[in-house]
């Protein structure tokens, strides 16, 4: 098929097999999520083991049906109203493919694709679970996707034909394509996905009645998969805010934002308890409770997006009859399930004592701030609709309120954390315990007191944010040290330290980074607005910038004006930099392309702005210090995810040993 | 949609913010002002300061609030007068006042009932058993007899 001619007939029969997939798994979800469930009730091995091959062929149905509109997006098929709605033949190839989810119709599909896939890899990788948990976990999953195929059979189908199919189609939103963005969308669906996973295995352990420490090892790299992707998903979201937006803020407590951030304060407590149940029995009932909760606002995320409800700028649906939908949805798995864990959890009995200072406390103190903090995050982005309901108040909860209600419970977090990490389990001496730390607090003091000294006059937040930066790294080295005893050899030990060591420490190591890159970029913000003439230099901080030129370019389906600026430190040149707006002729809509010279200690970023009458041009840059401590913090995070879901003990709790009552190691 | 692709365009407009001429010469007053706007919210825009926002009602508002800085205004009576005539929709960060108490205390509150309660618990723990006088489960006792056996 050339670009640019539409083409309603010879790929027809590719779109109505993917809308005939959809239905079929659909039916065949419907099946997975009663057969089992009855099977496992009456221990029926025939009518349980339909779970898996179910499983397989839902996944692969809708990874069909998924295929096919992606098919539609790659060869511009406008019979189908949403490629006509969100695609143009003149677009870039990346952006065709990736318009298949930036659109409500698409995204919903992927995201119930995401459900399929999880379901499906329980399926096959579950061998060592005990089959009658194995049947009703799958059935709680199916009984998701059932929800989420019949929303999007019944209110949001994007197999939808036009009977006249137009010349071209009317392009996706500009903002959207971009690389950044193209790939945000999966990452964050497949972690509210993911989480999913984590409410099966609750729900199906409360119908089973039992928890143990198999459970919590099973149900650990589920969340540790959901919470790992959030954490790509929402840095990705968060950078492509940064240079894309053009003023370079990198989170704005926007409630789309919001609802990404809450299941991701939840993953991370509910992967932390997890470990207590996997190690020592306790905290059984709460992390049922975190499990269920974490996923539900996975849900309520959902729909904020999809309904609208809270507009922002990320809302792209304003339709209610899907957000009544949706919200039954939530109603139906959240009261179900909890309605199921106030039956049942009085029975989910504790094994393991502990003392009061130990690291199950710390642990639930962890646990503790991570839930309340979510908390605040929910009445803030939840409290302009609750006053404009109940108090007749029309009022704003914006990033103030957030960064001054919020932030208290990540500074007290950051306190606690490399105490509670170097705590031994069931009974410690906290003085014992922190005696190995004296260095690292002296360090981090330090570097908290430079910072102080450094500035002049301004707010105590960047100090504390590189006292809190250093205290996390440090730690992290000492507690790795600590865990190679003495004696010889310990270099080689260190590297024999299982996976799942090396990975909180590195996830640790990268909340510090994170924490002191906020701090930083907050607190010590230089920026500079004015008219530039061409050829003549201005001073920002200690650098020196030249608009040298501003052309008129033509990109591949947008016009730009770009100005060439020339960036240089004590008169030598450091960067040659092309700030850009661009205008999408299609879309009739304007972007910002924002030039950043980046740096580990500090970006340049340059914005250009309209043509004065005196013949200069706006020009506004913005010295951002540490900026990529942020992102740089969350790589290392999801990449300590990654180390500790390779641990062995996961990968030979995943493979075919089968149950026993006794847990191994 | 058509709201929303206009929404977008007041996001994404090119000539971002603060423009050239409305800064003030003095720059103690200047930052002030760029203070104050951080916490003032652009009417028609979602979610955005009109620090930050280019729509021409957040200049004006911009301009306001610095001809009143000029006048002498302390920070206080500047975001007062702009409350009294806008409302407190405005304020991206609502003040104190009747029910917003409980927005405010939900984190503290809540802090302190889960605090409570996780404390209950803890101690419950601390004292349900000294350790080692855990009994064996009957499975772990059925287990441990057939080890002995053998």
């Amino acid at each position: 098929m050339e670009r640019g001619q539409p083409a309603p007939y010879n790929h027809g029969m590719t779109t109505e097999l993917g809308h005939f997939a959809l239905i079929l798994a659909f039916a065949v979800a419907i099946v997975q999520m009663i057969v089992p469930l009855i099977g496992a009730h009456k221990r029926w091995p025939g009518w349980m083991a339909v779970a898996e091959p179910a499983a397989g062929a839902q996944f692969v149905l809708t990874a069909l049906s998924f295929g096919a509109l992606t098919w539609a997006f790659v060869v511009s098929d406008f019979s189908l109203n949403v490629v006509v709605a969100n695609s143009h033949s003149a677009k870039p190839m990346l952006y065709k493919i990736s318009g298949t989810w930036g659109n409500h119709e698409g995204s919903m599909l992927l995201w119930v694709l995401i459900v399929t896939l999880f379901g499906a890899m329980a399926a096959w990788f579950g061998g060592g679970l005990p089959p009658t948990l194995r049947a009703r976990v799958l059935a709680v999953q199916s009984a998701i996707a059932v929800a989420f195929f019949a929303f999007i059979i019944f209110t949001s189908n994007p197999f939808l034909r036009l009977e006249v199919p137009p010349f071209d189609g009317q392009d996706l939103n500009p903002l959207l394509q971009d690389p950044g963005l193209a790939f945000h969308p999966p990452f964050l669906y497949l972690g509210y996905v993911g989480l999913s996973m984590a409410f099966s295995f609750a729900v199906a352990a409360l119908i089973e009645g039992r928890v143990d420490a198999a459970w919590g090892r099973w149900v650990r790299p589920w969340t540790l998969a959901a919470w790992i992707f959030l954490t790509i998903g929402i840095a990705l979201g968060s950078w492509w805010a940064y240079y894309e937006l053009g003023w370079g803020g990198f989170w704005f407590w926007d409630p789309v934002e919001n609802a990404s951030f809450m299941p991701w304060l939840l993953a991370a407590a509910l992967l932390h308890s997890a470990i207590v149940v996997e190690k020592r029995e306790s905290l059984k009932s709460w992390t049922i409770l975190l499990a269920i909760l974490a996923f539900g606002f996975s849900l309520i995320g959902t729909f904020i997006v999809r309904s609208g409800l809270l507009t922002s700028v990320h809302a792209f649906a304003n339709d209610p009859e899907r957000g009544v939908f949706i919200l039954a949805i939530m109603a139906f798995f959240m009261g179900g399930a909890l309605v199921l864990f106030t039956l049942r959890a009085g029975a989910m009995e504790a094994k393991g004592v502990f003392g009061l200072v130990s690291r199950e406390s710390a642990l639930v103190v962890n646990n503790l701030l991570l839930a309340v903090a979510c908390f605040v995050v929910f009445v803030g982005t939840m409290w302009p609709l609750l006053a404009e309901m109940f108090f007749d108040r029309k009022l704003s909860v914006g990033p103030p309120f957030f960064n001054a209600a919020f932030t208290p419970f990540m500074v007290a977090l950051g306190l606690i954390l490399p105490v509670g990490s170097v705590l031994p389990w069931k009974r410690a001496r906290i003085s014992r315990a922190m005696w190995p730390l004296r260095y690292v607090f002296v360090l981090a003091l330090a570097v908290g007191g430079l910072a102080f000294v450094m500035q002049t006059g301004r707010s105590m937040l960047g100090p504390m944010g590189l006292f809190l930066g250093a205290w996390l790294v440090s730690g992290t080295v000492v507690e790795l040290m600590q865990r190679t005893g003495r004696g010889d050899n310990r270099l080689g030990r260190l590297r024999r330290l299982p996976r799942a060591d090396w990975g909180k420490a590195v996830a640790h190591g990268g909340l510090g980074v994170t924490m002191a890159g906020i701090a930083g970029l907050t607190a010590w913000t230089v920026d500079d607005i004015r008219v530039a003439q061409i050829g003549q230099p201005f001073d920002v901080g200690s650098y020196t910038l030249t608009l040298t030129d501003v052309q008129e370019l033509r990109g591949p389906n947008y016009l730009s004006t770009t100005g060439f600026v020339t960036l240089s430190k004590d008169g030598s040149e450091i960067a040659q930099m092309t700030p850009e707006k661009r205008f999408y002729p299609v879309a009739q809509m304007p972007t910002t392309e924002a030039a950043i010279d980046y740096n580990l200690l500090r970006d340049v970023y340059v914005v250009i702005g309209d043509q004065q009458d005196n013949g200069g041009w706006t020009v506004r840059t913005y010295i951002k210090p540490m900026t990529n401590w942020i992102w740089i913090g969350c790589a290392l995070m999801a990449l300590g995810g990654l180390l500790s879901l390779s641990d062995r003990r996961f990968r030979v709790a995943a493979g075919a040993r089968k149950f026993s009552a006794v847990p191994a190691e | 949609m058509k709201r929303f692709a206009l929404i977008l365009m007041l996001l994404a407009s090119p000539l971002a913010a603060v423009q050239p001429d409305e800064v003030l010469d003095d720059p103690a007053l200047e930052a002030r002002a760029r203070e104050l706007s951080k916490g003032l919210r652009c009417l028609v825009c979602r979610n955005e300061s009109i620090d930050e926002s280019n729509a021409s009602l957040a200049r004006d508002l911009r301009i306001l609030v610095r001809d009143r800085l000029l006048a002498g205004d302390t920070d206080a009576e500047a975001v007062a007068f702009i409350v009294d005539r806008y409302g407190e929709y405005v304020l991206l960060k609502p003040d104190n006042s009747g029910a917003n108490w409980l927005l405010w205390g939900a984190g503290p509150l809540m802090l302190l009932l889960a605090g409570g309660a996780g404390m209950i618990y803890l101690r419950g723990r601390s004292k349900a058993a000294a350790p080692g006088d855990t009994p064996l489960s009957a499975e772990e006792q059925a287990r441990l007899d057939d080890i002995l056996k053998e």
